[in-house]
């Protein structure tokens, strides 16, 4: 037997009498509170606990505490003293904006300073070696790689401290940073009250089943430590959620519609729920034929998902312009093609994570969400209670890419602290995250086009199922963003597009970069070149002929008048193109085996709500000492809300950024700033932003009657107004307090000018667009089928750079994620729920990414600027396998293009060795 | 006993007698098969015993401690023949992972993708299982015996992979296919040792196979073929379907059997091209 465990931890000793076959992670996490260490997987799949142990790599959450007996121990919070480059690490990722949400950073940069502890002079191959333990799901590494070489070259950045005026545009290093690179930064498992209950899901392991519960008194009372069990019983308000159609159940009733539905939830004290059991709960299944494929749910006779929905159709959308019937009959030239993809999971490296406590008649929960508003809305309905007596407190956001618009955690932990009275978190398991959130759609897309023979698309027929899963979530936004994006950025005199979204017992799909979109792409961009080929046409220069302008009309019939850059970016990749084309000629003429290709593709995206309201509310105010108040209630999940929108403010009052304190989003402190999602915040909110500074600025004007042109400055208690004819100052402690104790305060919304959308589909969806074209290039091996991306050079108009190095850092981890999408991630519902067998890119499957920012400003962003979020994702993974045919002559009409499926297609096409 | 941490091997074995237990080294494998729970049952610590851990050439053979982790494998000075088990070292998850796993824990596991196995198949590798009573020696392909079983008995411990030097000059390598950089589960994997005599003409071929079938496989067939093969002749070039008829691939989330049968044929082309690249 062992006694006590004693080790040194970060230079000092600890000891320990904890189960010695506990993790490490537990014990630095929950036992010693050193959170900086993270836990994604618990499995040694995602290297985000790594530490070093007696000075080499390793993952604290496959070893037992015993096992670091005597050993000397570092993690993230000491790893500035303890390693020769740990601080200039943490100096160079935090300037290279290597860290977006921050969760992989501690792990990170741990495995890099261990590099550096030996080889000051890394290349790329080493440091992607060194790293290849840790996974990242946003930055796409490119950064991360220039950090590592920044700090081993003795070079980090301080950033730039813009003057008054001159935020919009600099690059500014994130201001939300330094917590991120230090490890303190408080994701929704860090920060979990010690004398809180904890609470575990009971979940279906059959994708479809009945279920009658068994005593559950006596199994609460037989286990010590259980302090309740809850069913759809115990839920005081509404049994459902859901932000569109309110349709799933927090608690199953008699049946469960997808594995991994919750029937009920085991609340006790930590210890006892550490150590529980779930097998043994006392739940008995019946196993029901489920319905796994659209096929399936479509076939005459079918039952119904949900007793509303004939069909399982759950929402169906259409845009339809000119006639596509009788223009394709025309066009002398037509193709046809089919596409399918599978389920993408988003595999965030924090699993979905929170707590919540009872304060009176109110519940505060702290999580881990991209939509704090809709959260408390939602949880309130739950608990049967008004949604101000809901207090949603965002933590740190480990990754969201839309899944943690969902509710998760919020209804469990919210009721646990309802009925308990006390403290309650839950964590979910990495399996249970995957097993039990949503997911992107899997489509099957049919299209046809016709072009004229002069290169001109005339006609255009889509019809798309998307798989829905078991509940609506975001489906219907999937099935309305879907026909109206499908024609791509392109001039479609005579268009009809048809979506549906099918109920099926899988999981269900949501929110997910990109709404559809990107599976459409998929479609559109390869019909794009094999209609190019046909036409024997240059890809690029067919697309560069199609290109919608600021006068040419959408499939909706929109026009945009300004702010139409896609041209601009196909013609920056003009150069590009001519070069990766003749590489690869050059490389195929003496090779056999392997064969390289380059591919274009292009997007649109509408930013913001799809012809439905969606304001954004600012609020600024003046403080007594003089500096500036930002409610900013955009959800930071790593892409950069919180920095973006602070630069628009101070450049709307005109004061110098770093006057700005920052109040990130809490329900009770910051007006609604809507969801993080739709690409909208740097255009939504950051055109409210815009709005409250300028407000602002009028005010602070007002007090010397000063002209729109005038100058502030804020110093030494003295607010000044300085322009041609007057200078006038006011001191600030002679200014009366107002609300929130501010001495001057603006507040203004900003919701997007849209049309609702006819029967047709005809209107004006979205305000404005982001624009976008990628290229790559890749490497095939015919004889395994396996993709090598070479590189991928992407032109983005986004309007208005507002901070060029978080662009950059948005199209990096897009293009990862496209990179998967394209290659390597399907899941299957029901096998693999776990980092191992789904697979994300890694650092080194992402190559070199060339960003080409282009600005043509619309006039309804803030400072011309669009969103970037999810135009970033898109066009990566059609480049990729219009790269694919190039170089091997076959289409890969099924993603991922799996090593199987492009030698299958390979084979197929007779080409092979 | 919840959990044991012996100091030394007798102690280790003494340990396990009588007893179900768990036996941890590493952790790599056991940690993940728990995720979200406690580890169960009694525990047998054995990272601590470094007489477990370390290579030692011996007068016929070399001797790996089980304990000896991936990383120790890579740093070993040890002839060219050992090459296709310093590759898989390289492949098998992380830095992280090498630096904790262990060749006797990557054995006992028994997974059909397990990196090592394919590399000591294909040297001829024993692997020696010390209990209270006795310690005996098996080749390592009578030890593993079907998807993930092993013929470890109730009280034993992995203590040592036995390495004969039957290897001779010979080179050797190992190839991974899988559908991505890093950290990446096998889709399918070959190792290759090939000794050629003076003349060049191949003395000895051993080829195994993993991830394609329940247990790595040696190829016989493609063996007797090899041997003898003129130095003018590129060996990879007789490499033929029917030479993999020891291969039953199955379909899983990771690619189809036939798949897997046909990727099988260009890794081993590629792995003695390697293995016999001037």
């Amino acid at each position: 037997m062992i006694d006590a465990i004693s080790f040194m931890l970060n230079g000092r000793e600890v000891e320990s009498r904890a189960d010695p076959s506990r993790r490490l992670t537990q014990m630095l996490r929950d036992d010693l509170g050193f959170t900086g260490t993270k836990v994604g997987c618990d499995a040694g799949d995602c290297g985000a606990c790594t530490v070093l142990i007696d000075g080499e790599l390793a993952c604290a959450c496959l070893l037992a505490v015993a096992q670091v007996a005597g050993a000397k121990v570092v993690t993230i919070e000491g790893l500035p003293h303890a390693t020769k480059s740990g601080k200039a690490l943490q100096r160079a990722f935090l300037a290279r904006g290597a860290a977006q949400c921050g969760i992989c950073t501690p792990g990170m940069l741990v495995c890099a300073a261990k590099l550096l502890e030996t080889n000051m002079n890394p290349d790329e191959a080493a440091i992607a070696d060194a790293l290849a333990g840790v996974l990242c799901r946003c930055t796409g590494y490119r950064k991360i790689i220039d950090a590592v070489i920044d700090a081993a070259g003795g070079r980090s950045g301080i950033g730039v401290q813009p003057a008054a005026g001159c935020a919009v545009g600099s690059q500014v290093v994130r201001l939300d940073g330094a917590p991120k690179i230090s490890g303190t930064e408080a994701y929704g498992a860090d920060n979990i009250p010690r004398d809180a209950l904890f609470v575990r899901a009971v979940r279906s392991p059959y994708h479809r089943a009945n279920f009658t519960y068994g005593d559950l008194e006596a199994y609460r009372a037989a286990n010590p430590g259980i302090v309740r069990v809850l069913t759809s019983q115990d839920v005081p308000g509404r049994n459902f959620f859901g932000v569109i159609l309110a349709d799933q159940p927090v608690f199953a009733v008699d049946e469960t519609r997808f594995r991994g539905e919750a029937v009920a939830a085991v609340i006790g004290e930590h210890d006892a729920i550490e150590a529980l059991d779930l097998s043994v709960f006392p739940v008995s299944w019946t196993e029901l034929k489920p319905l796994m494929t659209m096929d399936q749910a479509l076939s005459a006779g079918a039952p119904l998902l949900h007793s509303g929905r004939p069909g399982n159709v759950l929402v169906e959308g259409r845009v339809v312009r000119g006639d596509a019937d009788a223009a394709m009959a025309a066009a002398p030239c037509v193709i046809e093609g089919q596409f399918e993809s599978g389920f993408v999971e988003h595999a965030y490296v924090e699993p979905e994570a929170g707590w919540a406590r009872r304060a009176g008649d109110r519940v505060e929960v702290t999580v881990s969400t991209q939509s704090p508003y809709l959260d408390r809305d939602g949880t309130a309905a739950i608990l049967g209670i008004s949604p101000q007596d809901v207090r949603i407190i965002p933590s740190a956001c480990g990754g969201g890419f839309g899944s943690k618009l969902d509710l998760s955690v919020q209804p469990f932990v919210a009721l646990a602290a309802w009925v308990t009275g006390r403290p309650a978190a839950m964590v979910y398991t990495r399996p249970e995250s995957i097993m039990a959130t949503t997911k992107r759609h899997p489509a099957r897309m049919r299209s046809r086009m016709g072009a004229s023979l002069d290169g001109r698309i005339t006609a255009m027929d889509f019809d798309g199922d998307f798989n829905t899963g078991a509940y609506a979530s975001w489906g219907p936004t999937v099935a309305n963003r879907v026909p109206v994006h499908a024609s791509g950025p392109y001039v479609v005199p005579n268009y009809r597009a048809h979506a549906r979204a099918i109920l099926t017992n899988c999981v269900p799909s949501g929110a997910f970069r990109g709404f559809g979109v990107p599976q459409t792409v998929i479609a559109q961009e390869q019909m794009l070149d094999m209609l190019a080929a046909k036409l024997d046409l240059d890809p690029l220069e067919f697309r560069i002929l199609n290109a919608l302008s600021n006068t040419t009309p959408t499939v909706t019939g929109q026009v945009m008048g300004d702010g139409v850059g896609f041209r601009d970016c196909l013609e920056a990749l003009r150069p590009h193109w001519q070069r990766a084309k003749s590489v690869a000629q050059v490389f195929n003429a003496q090779s056999h085996a392997k064969r390289r290709g380059a591919g274009v593709a292009g997007m649109f995206y509408g930013c913001g709500n799809t012809s439905l309201p969606n304001p954004s509310t600012i609020r600024l105010g003046l403080k007594p000492d003089g500096r500036l108040s930002l409610h900013q209630g955009a959800v930071d999940i790593g892409q950069g809300s919180n920095t973006v929108i602070a630069q628009i403010a101070a450049d709307a009052v005109g004061l110098p950024l770093d006057l700005v304190d920052l109040i990130s989003a809490d329900t009770d402190l910051t007006p609604d700033c809507g969801k993080t999602s739709t690409s909208r915040q740097t255009f939504v909110t950051g055109k409210a932003a815009e709005l409250a500074g300028l407000a602002l600025r009028r005010q602070i004007l007002r007090l010397a009657n000063a002209g729109d042109d005038a100058r502030i400055e804020i110093a030494n208690g003295k607010i000044t107004i300085k322009d041609s004819s007057i200078i006038r100052a006011v001191a600030l402690h002679n200014l009366p307090s107002r609300q929130y104790g501010y001495v001057l305060c603006a507040e203004e919304s900003f919701d997007p000018p849209t049309s609702p959308l006819n029967a047709n589909g005809q209107g004006s969806p979205y305000a404005v667009y982001g624009f976008g074209a990628h290229m790559a290039e890749v490497e095939v091996d015919l004889n395994l089928g396996t993709v090598k991306v070479l590189k991928v050079t992407a032109a983005h108009d986004v309007g208005r750079a507002i901070n060029p190095i978080l662009i950059e850092g948005q199209i990096e981890g897009g293009v990862a994620q496209g990179i998967g999408m394209a290659l390597m991630e399907e899941f299957t519902p029901g096998r693999g729920e776990n980092l191992h067998d789904y697979l994300i890119p890694t650092i080194g499957d992402v190559p070199p990414i060339e960003s080409i920012l282009v600005e043509c400003p619309s006039s309804a962003g803030p400072y011309g600027a669009k969103g970037i979020g999810e135009q970033a994702l898109i066009p990566t993974a059609p480049a990729i396998l219009n790269a694919i045919a190039h170089a091997t002559g076959v289409r890969i009409t099924r993603t991922p293009a799996t090593p199987e499926r492009v030698r299958a297609a390979i084979l197929a096409e007779g080409g092979a060795p | 006993m919840a959990y044991a941490q012996p100091q030394n091997l007798r102690e280790a074995v003494a340990a396990l007698a009588g007893r179900e237990a768990l036996v941890l080294a590493g952790g790599t494998d056991i940690f993940p098969a728990h995720t979200g729970k406690p580890l169960p049952g009694n525990i047998v610590d054995v990272s601590k015993l470094a007489e477990l851990r370390g290579i030692a050439e011996e007068r016929d053979h070399y001797r790996i401690g089980g304990a000896t982790r991936w990383t120790d494998i890579l740093s070993a000075g040890l002839p060219p023949a050992f090459d296709c088990l310093k590759q898989a070292a390289r492949e098998v998850g992380s830095i992280q992972i090498q630096n904790r796993g262990t060749l006797a824990g990557n054995l006992c596991n028994a997974s059909p993708a397990a990196d090592g196995v394919p590399p000591l198949l294909a040297l001829d590798a024993e692997v020696e299982l010390t209990s209270l009573d006795q310690v005996r020696r098996i080749p390592l392909s009578a030890f593993i015996t079907g998807y993930r079983q092993t013929a470890l008995a109730r009280g034993e411990i992995l203590s040592a992979v036995l390495v004969p030097k039957s290897f001779g000059e010979a080179r050797s390598s190992f190839v991974k296919l899988g559908a991505r950089r890093y950290l990446v589960i096998s889709i399918v994997m070959a190792a290759a040792v090939v000794q050629r005599g003076a003349d060049g003409r191949i003395e000895d071929a051993r080829i195994a196979v993993g991830a394609a079938s329940a247990v790595a496989q040696r190829l016989g067939t493609l063996e007797h073929d090899l041997e003898g093969l003129a130095g003018n002749v590129r060996p990879s070039s007789i490499v033929a379907r029917h030479h993999i008829s020891e291969l039953s691939p199955i379909d899983d989330v990771r690619a189809t059997g036939a798949y897997r049968s046909d990727a099988a044929l260009h890794l081993i082309r590629e792995a003695l091209d390697i293995a016999t690249r001037d």
